[in-house]
């Protein structure tokens, strides 16, 4: 055999190199320090984050071809160059070793289920050919989508093609629903994502229960840290000392369930204190005086004996929030799903912040824009008969999105209905630990015909899928461009930084190669996304090419930023106005104005389970992640000093929940004896105790606050599942028959 | 040159982003880290006080790791960065044993490792990963030796500590209270 | 109530929840460091003093254990380190900050000073065994690199044993001062840790002469000399305690780790009673003329003696100034 030269070269360094590598004294010139920037094996690639749905978009960074590090792109005004630890983490997301790694498909072996690995052909011809069935035997509309993240607009995408519009995210209906609702029974308008918030040009912004710092939505947290500087106070409603809560001027340790007491004492004020924006709510408000008879009992005495914060310290916080405005805000929160009665929370938020005039205003919620990019050319859908509404029929009628809760509760089979759902597809959401209360979930799953899941994790729900096709990270695949609005509008390129690992493949390949399969060619003219990215691109001026250097692209706004003095505004309402009194509440038969319920309290014994989040974690889906799971491995129990006399618990001791309805959860979970928590509540953070073995590292770490919610106190206005009004106690020894 | 940090404890979450962040720009092998966050909370219910520091090697100026090393593997850079050098290390954990705050660990690889103040990126003009990263900016770096710098003129401006200022070792890392 | 928590981080093998950054190694390299330094000592002196003949063990016999130690405390040590392919190192510069510097370089300078030392006893040790040794003794002394060195080192023996002395001294301060120089642990804070562990190392090389000697009278000196390191190691301990208690907080922490604390049973029963006390109590009724097994409180003192290396290295790292 004959060596060339450059093979005899090649083979002598490699073998150098392998020295090198494991005698450490021939290893001096590689002191790592001195060797991370050199310059040769460094590149950069743009993407945004897929790790929360803030969407940062950020640069990944290469050292020899391998993924480095994730930073964020200073042209980007959701992360101004700075990831959360979320985001800066996302490098795990693509080597976590337990990743999904081939297509997957539910087999009977000998009696028992098992999955066997199929190949992505096979995948999509079983899947195809479930859905033509079903739609042939029930009709399209009996199929739903529920996801979560960027994958969904493909999804999304095949299912109109297909002929369903039941497009579902728990994101609406567990989440920011009844803000939306709330908002556009005010506004006419929601306040959507980002939240258009000027917290940085804020005086004052109040923040109830919304826990900042610790829910990490990047460009939030960089802006408050910035008016903080500026010397902006905070009012921070929770009854946990929430981090936020010690940063700020005034916190007010409410007795859980009764903020909208609080709320309507705060409006009492500021109406009869006469602190309102007069000439603001003269020229856009309807119904002012209509509020002012009905907050004119709800004083700060009456609200003190609902929520224990002395009425002086209302009187004090309404004064602060009226100094600073029209520069305050009334932060609306995000995950607003509490109690049921959360739509009418939510209205008092509008409504105080348009009677501070700050709707519109600096420092208080401006008008975002949106850039527009052409949608690429696509047979049109057809539209179907029937869509979820018709299983709820004169319900939830503020909802503007499917309910997520309420698609699964019509997949159960029931008498009353004529008809249920047999297929859902899941994209990005793991229901299981996502809806509340699990057993309806499961329920729901088991008169199902098809169920397709579509993940990166073996998470919950992947293990009750007929298939699972394995999607590759973020950082391995292009998604649709990001087009979000914010002050500017700007769109930002998400592209591969290397090959999918494994057998995963991205969204945008599956549902198209599942729509061809289905006949669907006309859905789909372009052979590649990047044909379809360039000529959007090119039709607003740029080109893929220029958007893989620079990743953001920033446009100059057509209408200003906040709203002039005195400017004429319509309002999408039907009075045109800001509807302080809500004439589309009225017309569905609800109260026009918010007015306060009392909720059930623990019992003897029993504490509300409160949950919310960590700053290094995003829900489940990061808690395998091994750079994040390095910062946090499990949540704890934040139990009061009193409470834990009272139980002799111990910071560290192991315990079990059991809930009202007697269910128990199916992990232990550590207990931090804590001054941070009222004596009536425990705390935990959501997302943990992960029942899937699967997952090496997140498997029985920590406890599922999940599990334990089993009652919904359920938005009657738009289908939200309020999860606050569960109740546990606490069980010192291990349960015997502990099974989920 | 003295180069110097300064932790605004007003500012800071907690939330963990300068020790990931730590962690991938340096190579900081999983289970290990540079730099940590500590949660210090005082008080009853409802009248509470919450201190949060991100902490890491205080690069002393009076430091007894840079003492204690036999090798001279951990020795001062410019501006007073207190750094070691892997391959003159010898693992004999003196100065692990000599820091009051821990801040060194040994790295799987055997030598001891331990914050850089990111020299590799100070060297090129950037500032630390931890401090570019912090969501709250709540973190500085700079010279203290130049009294127009950043960090100079929070020192002044504002009350500071340092940690266990009772061992002696002159820390670096300055905490805004 | 005050709660401190780590957030995150802090995670580091070896360094939390507690430091544990040394482990048996180093207590092992103190203990056989201070055991030779004592010998060579005695050698050294008794030597000097002109007692050759009279104190043959201490001067002739027993340091023939200091080599064995040294080298066996020596792969301890090299054992302890996290990157030995590196320990040369350790000689390619001095550091005089360093007492670990201090160290490789005392040992570096005692070992063959002692190694030439025993081979001026070489024959007389062989001779100690009888025919057993004849072959090997006849092939060593055969050599004549040997019997040069010898002679020079006859000649010289004066110069030597004072270099010794001093050297011996140095090496036997340093096993305290390796600890008590590092500030950060509260617990060897403190400057008589050096004395404390010179007395000690030199209290287990006295109670080894006693157990090697053959000599009635060698073993009287040798009982009164150990008897007097240990009360002065006993009053050592108390100032030691007395400043711990006068001083900050975290030496106040430090020193109840000792006073209730995790330590508390193994430092005063297994170090105080048993490897001073007792010991001290059997030497003194011996020297009444009582018949106490040798073996007994020699082996006490070196037991309470690795032990208190032991708990002196362990307790420190888990002394603190932080959280
Ligand atoms: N790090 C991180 N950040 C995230 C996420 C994440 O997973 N991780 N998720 C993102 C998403 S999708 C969302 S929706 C947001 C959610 O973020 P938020 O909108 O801030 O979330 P909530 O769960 O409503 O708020 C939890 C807080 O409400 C308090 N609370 C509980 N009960 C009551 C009550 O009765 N009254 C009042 N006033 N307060 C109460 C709790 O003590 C806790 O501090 O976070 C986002 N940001
Ligand atoms: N008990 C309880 N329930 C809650 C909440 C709570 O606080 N407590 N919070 C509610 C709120 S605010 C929200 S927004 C919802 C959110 O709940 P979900 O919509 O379920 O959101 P995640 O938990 O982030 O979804 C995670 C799933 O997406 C997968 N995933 C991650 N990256 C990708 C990807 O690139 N592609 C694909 N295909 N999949 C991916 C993960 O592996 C995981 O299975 O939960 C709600 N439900
Ligand atoms: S907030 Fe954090 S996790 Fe969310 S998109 Fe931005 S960087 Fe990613
Ligand atoms: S990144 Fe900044 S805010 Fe977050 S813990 Fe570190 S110092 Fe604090
Ligand atoms: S903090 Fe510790 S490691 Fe850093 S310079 Fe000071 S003593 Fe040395
Ligand atoms: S472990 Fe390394 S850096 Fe530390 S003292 Fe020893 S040789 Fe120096
Ligand atoms: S300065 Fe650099 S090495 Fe030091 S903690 Fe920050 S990121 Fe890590
Ligand atoms: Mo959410």
């Amino acid at each position: 055999m004959k060596t060339s030269r450059r093979d005899f070269i090649k083979i002598s360094s490699l073998s150098l190199g392998g020295i090198l590598a494991i005698n450490p004294l021939l290893n001096m010139a590689m002191d790592s320090d001195d060797n991370l920037q050199d310059d040769n094996k460094i590149k950069q690639f743009p993407t945004y984050c897929e790790v929360c749905f803030w969407k940062c978009a950020g640069w990944v960074h290469t050292k020899n071809d391998k993924i480095w590090k994730i930073t964020g792109n200073k042209e980007d005004q959701h992360s101004n160059g700075r990831f959360c630890p979320r985001g800066t983490g996302g490098v795990g997301m693509y080597y976590d070793n337990d990743r999904l790694k081939k297509p997957l498909k539910r087999v009977e072996k000998n009696g028992k289920q098992t999955f066997v690995e199929i190949t992505w052909d096979e995948a999509f011809n079983f899947i195809a050919d479930k859905l033509q069935k079903i739609k042939k035997k029930y009709g399209a509309e009996c199929v739903a989508l529920f996801t979560h993240g960027s994958g969904g607009k493909f999804w999304g995408h095949l299912l109109k093609a297909y002929g369903s519009r039941n497009i579902s995210a728990p994101s609406y209906s567990q989440c920011r629903g009844p803000r939306e609702a709330g908002f556009i029974a005010t506004y006419g308008k929601g306040i959507g994502s980002p939240e258009p918030l000027d917290i940085k040009n804020t005086k004052c912004m109040v923040l109830i229960g919304s826990h900042l710092g610790e829910n990490m939505h990047n460009g939030q947290v960089q802006e408050m840290s910035q008016a903080l500087e500026k010397g902006a106070s905070l009012i921070t409603v929770d009854p946990r000392y929430s981090t936020v809560a010690s940063k700020s001027k005034f916190w007010l340790p409410i007795k859980p369930a009764t903020d909208i007491a609080l709320l309507l004492a705060w409006i009492h004020e500021i109406i009869y204190k006469e602190y309102y924006d007069k000439k603001y709510v003269e020229k856009y408000t309807y119904g002012f005086e209509d509020l002012k008879v009905h907050v004119k009992n709800f004083t700060p005495e009456w609200a003190y004996g609902k929520t224990t914060i002395k009425p002086d310290i209302i009187r004090k916080t309404a004064k602060e929030m009226s100094n600073a405005s029209p520069s305050v805000i009334i932060n609306p929160g995000r995950h607003v799903t509490w109690y049921g009665d959360d739509t009418q929370r939510l209205r008092c938020v509008a409504i105080l912040n348009a009677l501070l005039g700050s709707y519109g205003k600096k420092g208080g919620i401006y008008s975002p824009e949106k850039y527009k990019v052409p949608k690429f050319p696509s047979e049109k859908y057809i539209k179907p008969k029937r869509d979820w509404r018709q299983a709820f029929p004169g319900k939830f009628k503020l909802a503007k999105l499917a309910l997520a809760s309420g698609i699964c509760d019509a997949t159960i089979l029931s008498a009353e209905r004529d008809c249920s759902f047999k297929g859902w597809i899941v994209n990005g959401t793991n229901l299981i630990t996502t809806l509340p209360n699990q057993a309806n979930t499961l329920k729901a799953i088991k008169s199902l015909e098809l169920l397709v899941v579509i993940d990166t994790m073996p998470t919950e729900i992947t293990g009750y899928a007929d298939i699972v096709l394995p999607e590759c990270t973020y950082l391995e695949r292009y998604d649709m461009l990001r087009v979000a609005k914010h002050r500017k509008p700007a769109i930002a390129l998400r592209m591969p930084v290397t090959e999918p690992l494994y057998d995963s493949k991205p969204g945008w390949w599956m549902a198209r190669e599942l729509g061809l399969k289905m006949g669907l060619k006309e859905y789909f003219k372009y052979e590649n996304i990047t044909e379809l990215l360039d000529w959007q691109l090119k039709k607003i001026g740029s080109s893929l090419e220029e958007m893989k250097k620079i990743g953001v692209k920033t446009f100059e706004r057509k209408e200003p930023l906040f709203y002039g003095e005195d400017e004429e505004i319509e309002f999408n309402t039907n009075t045109g106005k800001i509807e302080l009194y809500s004439t589309v509440i009225e017309e569905i038969g609800f109260d026009p104005m918010p007015k306060y319920l009392a909720h059930p309290e623990p019992e003897e014994g029993f504490y509300r389970l409160n949950y919310g989040r960590a700053p290094m974690h995003t829900f489940g889906r990061t808690a395998n992640n091994p750079n994040l799971f390095d910062l946090m491995e499990e949540n704890n129990l934040w139990v009061n000093p009193k409470v834990a006399k009272e139980w002799d618990l111990k910071t560290g001791q192991e315990v079990w929940l059991k809930n009202q309805d007697g269910v128990i959860g199916s992990n232990s979970i550590k207990v931090r004896v804590t001054e941070r928590i009222r004596w009536d509540s425990v705390y935990l953070v959501h997302g943990f105790g992960s029942t899937s073995n699967k997952l090496s590292r997140a498997y029985k770490k920590g406890l599922s606050d999940s599990e334990l919610i089993t009652n919904i106190m359920m938005d009657p206005l738009m289908g939200g599942t309020g999860m606050r009004g569960n109740f546990v106690t606490f069980l010192l020894k291990e349960p015997k028959n502990n099974k989920l | 040159m003295r180069y110097a940090m300064v932790i605004d404890t007003k500012k800071c979450v907690g939330c963990s982003d300068c020790v990931v962040a730590c962690q991938t720009e340096n190579n900081v092998p999983i289970g290990y880290c540079r730099d940590w966050v500590v949660e210090s909370l005082k008080g009853r219910y409802p009248n509470l006080e919450i201190e949060i520091r991100s902490e890491r090697c205080n690069h002393c100026t009076n430091s007894p790791c840079v003492r204690c090393c036999p090798t001279g593997a951990s020795h001062y850079e410019k501006g007073g960065i207190v750094k070691v050098t892997q391959n003159e290390c010898i693992g004999c954990s003196a100065c692990i044993q000599s820091c009051p705050y821990d801040a060194r660990y040994t790295h799987p690889d055997g030598w001891v490792d331990k914050c850089t103040f990111c020299i590799h990126r100070v060297k090129e003009g950037l500032k630390t990963a931890c401090v570019s990263v912090c969501p709250t900016n709540c973190m500085y770096f700079g010279d203290l030796d130049d009294e127009n710098s950043e960090v100079s003129k929070l020192l002044i401006k504002r009350k500071f500590k340092v940690l266990a200022a009772e061992a002696g070792t002159k820390p670096n890392v300055f905490y805004l209270i | 109530m005050k709660e401190e928590i780590i957030l995150s981080g802090r995670l580091n093998d070896r360094i939390d929840p507690i430091l544990n950054a040394w482990h048996s190694e180093i207590p092992i390299y103190l203990f056989l460091g201070g055991l030779a330094a004592g010998l060579l000592f005695f050698a050294a002196l008794f030597f000097i003093l002109g007692k050759e003949k009279e104190y043959s063990t201490a001067v002739k016999f027993a340091p023939f254990i200091a080599p064995l130690g040294i080298s066996i405390g020596l792969i301890a040590l090299l054992l302890d380190l996290t990157n030995p392919l590196y320990f040369w190192k350790l000689y390619t510069s001095f550091r005089i900050e360093s007492p670990m510097s201090w160290g490789a370089w005392v040992l570096m300078f005692v070992t063959p000073l002692s190694m030439i030392w025993c081979l001026i006893y070489l024959k007389e040790f062989f001779g100690l065994f009888g025919e057993k040794f004849k072959k090997i003794s006849d092939l060593i002394f055969d050599i004549k690199i040997v019997n040069l060195t010898i002679e020079i080192a006859k000649k010289q023996q004066k110069v030597i044993a004072w270099i010794l002395l001093l050297s011996s001294v140095v090496l036997g301060v340093y096993t305290g001062i390796l600890l008590s120089a590092f500030n950060a642990r509260p617990l060897w804070n403190t400057s008589i840790l050096g004395p404390l562990f010179l007395v000690s190392g030199f209290s287990t090389a006295a109670a080894s002469i006693i157990w090697m000697a053959k000599d009635h009278k060698e073993r009287i000196l040798f009982s009164k000399i150990d008897l007097a390191l240990i009360l002065v190691e006993l009053f050592l301990i108390v100032h030691l305690f007395m400043g711990f208690m006068a001083s900050s907080q975290a030496q106040i922490d430090a020193a109840n780790l000792f006073l209730g604390g995790e330590f508390t049973i193994s430092f005063w029963l297994f170090v105080v009673i048993l490897g001073l006390i007792l010991p001290a109590f059997l030497e003194t009724l011996e020297l009444k003329g009582f018949k106490i097994p040798v073996a007994i409180p020699v082996l006490l003192v070196l037991i309470g003696g690795l032990i208190f290396r032991f708990v002196m290295v362990e307790a420190g790292q888990v002394s603190n100034y932080i959280y």
